[in-house]
C-alpha cells in the first residue's frame, strides 16, 4: 500500500502547468548534442543575417564597378561580386529572404495541412474522400504553370511566392497527418475521450494532433529546405526574387555562372545554404526523438 | 424507477456484405448501485450493446434501428450530440478492454485525469490535481503523488486499468460501463481490478454494467445477469437464478463449459458448432442450430417470447426443444444428434 501522503502536501510541488509535453521534450532535446549544436549554429546564422547588415559598413546594392570581383580581403571579408558589391552583406540579405520564405511558407503549409488532414482523417467517410480528392486535384496541377499563372494574374511579389509555395507544400503535410490520424482514431484512447464527453474539436486538437506531431515536425524541417530550394528555382526562372534583391538561391545561381574564375561567389552562399539545411535536418531529427516519450533511452 | 431501462435495443451494421444484426431487440434494466453482468461468447453483441448506450457505434456503418434506453428519465438514443456530451463522462463512464491503448500516450496521467474532471466541472487546476492524486490513491496506485505526473508508458497494464477506473470514476458518475475490463490482464491482476471496481462502487453508489465472457467473474461480482447469444437475450435474472436454476439451454450449456465445475480428468465440454452468422436474417432462436436439446419442430419459426418465470427471472422460451430435462442426460444423448454448425463465422464488428 502507498505511504500515507496527503494529496494536499504534494499538490504545490507537482502542479503541472500547461504544455508539459514541450517541457519534457526540451529536457530530452538538451541531451542531444548534435541537435543542440545545430540549433546554436542555426540561431547564429539567423542572427548573422538579421543583425549583420546593421553593423556592416557596406550596402548590399551599392556597386563599385571599378573594383569588380575581388577575393576575400580585410575590407570585404567574403570578397565582392562582379559588380563590386560586398558579398558578405549580400549573403546576409539573401539569408533574410531565404529564411523568411522557408519559415513562413512552411508555417503556412503546416497549419493548413495539419488542420485539413486531421479533420479529414477524423471525420472519415465521404467527407474524407471528398477532401482528399481535392488534395489529389491540387497535386495534379503542374507547379510551374500554377506559379506562372499566379504571377501573370497578380504580378510578382514576395507574398505571392509564400502563397504559391504554401499552396503546394501543405498537400503532403495533409496526407501524412490524415494517415496518422486514421491510424490513431481506432485506438481506444480516442474512444475513451469520446466516452468522457470531450468535443470533437478538443479530441482533434488535444489528443490527435500532438500524437502525429513527431512525423509532422520531421516533415516540417524537411519542408523548410525544400521550400528554400523551390524559391531558388523560381528565382532562377525569373519568377522569384528579383535583382538587385538577393536570396541564397539567387546568389548561388550568380555564383555558379562565374565559378571557374571567382569561386568564392559560389562558395560563400552555398556554404551558408548547406549549413542551414544540415542544421534544420539535425534539429528535426532531435525534435522527433525528443517529442516521443517512448523513445527516452534512459 | 430504474436508473437505466433499455427496451428493444436493436443495432445493425450495414456493411457491403449485408446487414449484420449485432444486437437484435435486447431489453434490460438496472437500478442505482446495482451490478448487471452481460455474458455471452465473442460476437454475441455484448460490447455493441454497451457502445450503443453511449452512442459510440461508428455511424455509418452502424445504426441503432429502434428501441429506447431511458436513463434517469431521458432517452439516451434520442439525445442530441451536445446533450450526450453532458452525459458521457459525467453521468455515465466507460472502461475499455485494452488498458494499453486506452490512455493517450502523449499526455501525462495528471493531465488526462484533470481534463476528465475539468470538462464536466468548474474546478481550478490545483484542486483538480489534488482530486486526481486522491483518485489514484483510491484505486491503489502506490506513491500516487509521484506517479500522477508520469506518462502511460511508465505504467503496467494492471496499473493503467486502475488509472482508467480512476479516470472513469473521478466525476462520480451514476453508471459505469465496464467492457471486459479484465480480459487483457493476467489472472492475478484480474481479481484486483474487480475488487477495485467493487470497492469504488460501494463507496460511490455507482451502478455497474460488467461485460464479460468469464462466468466466474459474473458469479463473484454481479447482482443480476443477462445472457446474450447472437445479439438476442437468452435469459436474465439474479445471479442465483442464473447459476442455480438456469432455464435456457444456452445458459445451461455455458455453465457446463466452466472448467472448474467439471470432474477432474474429464475432457472439457465445449458447445458444438460456431457462433451464428449475424449477417443472416435470424429466424427463431439464435441458438437453435447449436442447441443440444432434442428438437421437436422446424427452426423456421417465430422468435421465442421472453417468458417471466417470476422474481425477475426471464428466459427466451424456446418452443422448439424440450428444455426441462437436466443437461447431463441431454448431453449423454447429444453425441448421437450432433447438429451441423453453421458454415460461416463472422466476427461481429464492434
Amino acid at each position: 500500500m502507498p505511504p500515507p501522503i496527503s494529496a494536499a502536501e504534494i499538490a504545490d510541488e507537482a502542479l503541472v502547468e500547461g504544455s508539459s509535453l514541450w517541457k519534457d521534450a526540451w529536457s530530452r532535446l538538451r541531451k542531444n548534442r548534435l541537435a543542440v549544436g545545430s540549433l546554436f549554429t542555426f540561431i547564429f546564422i539567423v542572427l548573422f543575417c538579421i543583425v549583420g547588415p546593421w553593423i556592416s559598413p557596406w550596402e548590399a546594392n551599392t556597386q563599385d564597378l571599378f573594383l569588380g570581383a575581388t577575393g576575400p580581403s580585410a575590407q570585404h571579408w567574403f570578397g565582392t561580386d562582379t559588380l563590386g558589391r560586398d558579398l558578405m552583406v549580400r549573403v546576409m540579405y539573401g539569408g533574410r529572404i531565404s529564411l523568411l520564405v522557408g519559415l513562413v511558407a512552411t508555417l503556412v503549409a503546416l497549419s493548413i495541412g495539419v488542420i485539413y488532414g486531421a479533420t479529414a482523417g477524423y471525420v472519415g467517410g465521404r467527407t474524407d474522400s471528398a477532401m482528399m480528392r481535392f488534395v489529389d486535384l491540387l497535386y495534379a496541377i503542374p507547379f510551374t504553370i500554377f506559379v506562372i499563372l499566379l504571377m501573370v494574374a497578380f504580378g510578382r511579389s514576395l507574398w505571392l511566392m509564400f502563397v504559391a509555395i504554401g499552396a503546394v507544400e501543405w498537400l503532403s503535410m495533409a496526407r501524412i497527418v490524415r494517415s496518422g490520424v486514421i491510424g490513431l482514431k481506432k485506438q481506444e484512447f480516442v474512444e475513451a475521450a469520446v466516452s468522457l464527453g470531450y468535443s470533437h474539436r478538443r479530441i482533434i486538437l488535444r489528443h490527435l494532433i500532438p500524437n502525429v506531431l513527431g512525423p509532422v515536425i520531421v516533415i516540417a524541417t524537411l519542408t523548410v529546405p525544400a521550400v528554400m530550394l523551390l524559391e531558388a528555382f523560381l528565382s532562377f526562372l525569373g519568377l522569384g526574387v528579383q535583382p538587385p534583391d538577393a536570396s541564397w538561391g539567387v546568389l548561388i545561381n550568380e555564383g555558379q555562372q562565374n565559378m571557374e574564375i571567382y569561386p568564392w561567389l559560389l562558395i560563400w552562399p552555398a556554404a551558408f545554404f548547406a549549413t542551414t539545411l544540415f542544421c534544420l535536418n539535425f534539429i528535426g531529427d532531435g525534435l522527433r526523438d525528443a517529442l516521443d516519450p517512448k523513445s527516452a533511452k534512459d | 424507477m430504474p436508473l437505466l431501462d433499455v427496451n428493444d435495443l436493436t443495432t445493425h451494421f450495414h456493411t457491403r456484405d449485408g446487414v449484420v444484426r449485432a444486437v437484435d431487440g435486447v431489453s434490460f434494466h438496472l437500478d442505482r448501485g446495482e451490478t448487471l453482468g452481460i455474458v455471452g461468447e465473442s460476437g454475441s453483441g455484448k460490447s455493441v450493446t454497451c457502445y450503443s448506450l453511449l452512442r459510440l457505434i461508428p455511424e455509418p456503418p452502424g445504426r441503432i434501428e429502434r428501441g429506447t434506453a431511458m436513463f434517469d428519465g431521458q432517452d439516451l438514443l434520442q439525445m442530441s450530440p451536445a446533450e450526450l456530451r453532458r452525459i458521457r463522462g459525467r453521468r455515465i463512464s466507460m472502461i475499455f478492454q485494452d488498458p494499453m491503448t486506452s490512455l493517450n500516450p502523449f499526455l501525462r496521467i495528471s493531465t488526462q485525469l484533470i481534463e476528465a474532471l475539468q470538462t464536466h466541472q468548474d474546478i481550478s487546476n490545483k484542486d483538480a490535481l489534488k482530486k486526481a492524486t486522491a483518485a489514484l490513491e483510491e484505486v491503489g496506485i502506490p506513491e500516487a503523488s509521484k506517479r500522477v505526473t508520469g506518462y502511460p508508458h511508465e505504467f503496467s497494464g494492471g496499473m493503467r486499468q486502475r488509472v482508467m477506473i480512476a479516470m472513469a470514476l473521478i466525476t462520480e458518475p451514476d453508471l459505469l460501463i465496464a467492457d471486459e475490463p479484465t480480459t487483457a490482464l493476467d489472472v492475478t491482476v484480474q481479481a484486483q481490478i474487480l475488487d477495485i471496481i467493487k470497492q469504488r462502487q460501494n463507496d460511490l453508489g455507482t451502478a455497474v454494467i460488467l461485460v464479460t465472457h468469464d462466468l466466474g467473474v459474473v458469479a463473484g461480482t454481479c447482482d443480476r445477469v443477462l445472457v446474450m447469444y447472437g445479439g438476442q437475450e437468452m435469459e436474465s435474472g439474479t445471479a442465483e437464478q442464473i447459476f442455480y436454476a438456469p432455464r435456457h439451454p444456452y445458459t445451461r450449456a455455458l455453465q457446463k463449459t466452466i472448467p472448474s465445475l467439471q470432474t477432474k480428468g474429464q475432457e472439457l465440454y465445449t458447445i458444438p458448432g460456431l457462433p451464428p452468422d449475424a449477417s443472416k436474417p435470424a429466424t427463431g432462436c439464435a441458438f437453435f442450430p447449436r442447441c443440444p436439446y432434442p428438437k421437436n419442430r422446424d427452426p423456421m419459426g417465430e422468435r421465442p417470447d421472453l417468458v417471466d418465470l417470476g422474481e425477475g427471472h426471464c428466459w427466451a422460451a424456446c418452443g422448439y426443444c424440450d428444455s426441462s430435462a437436466p443437461i447431463e442426460s441431454v448431453l449423454a444423448k447429444a453425441d448421437e444428434a450432433i447438429v451441423d454448425p453453421l458454415p460461416v463465422e463472422v466476427e461481429t464488428a464492434r
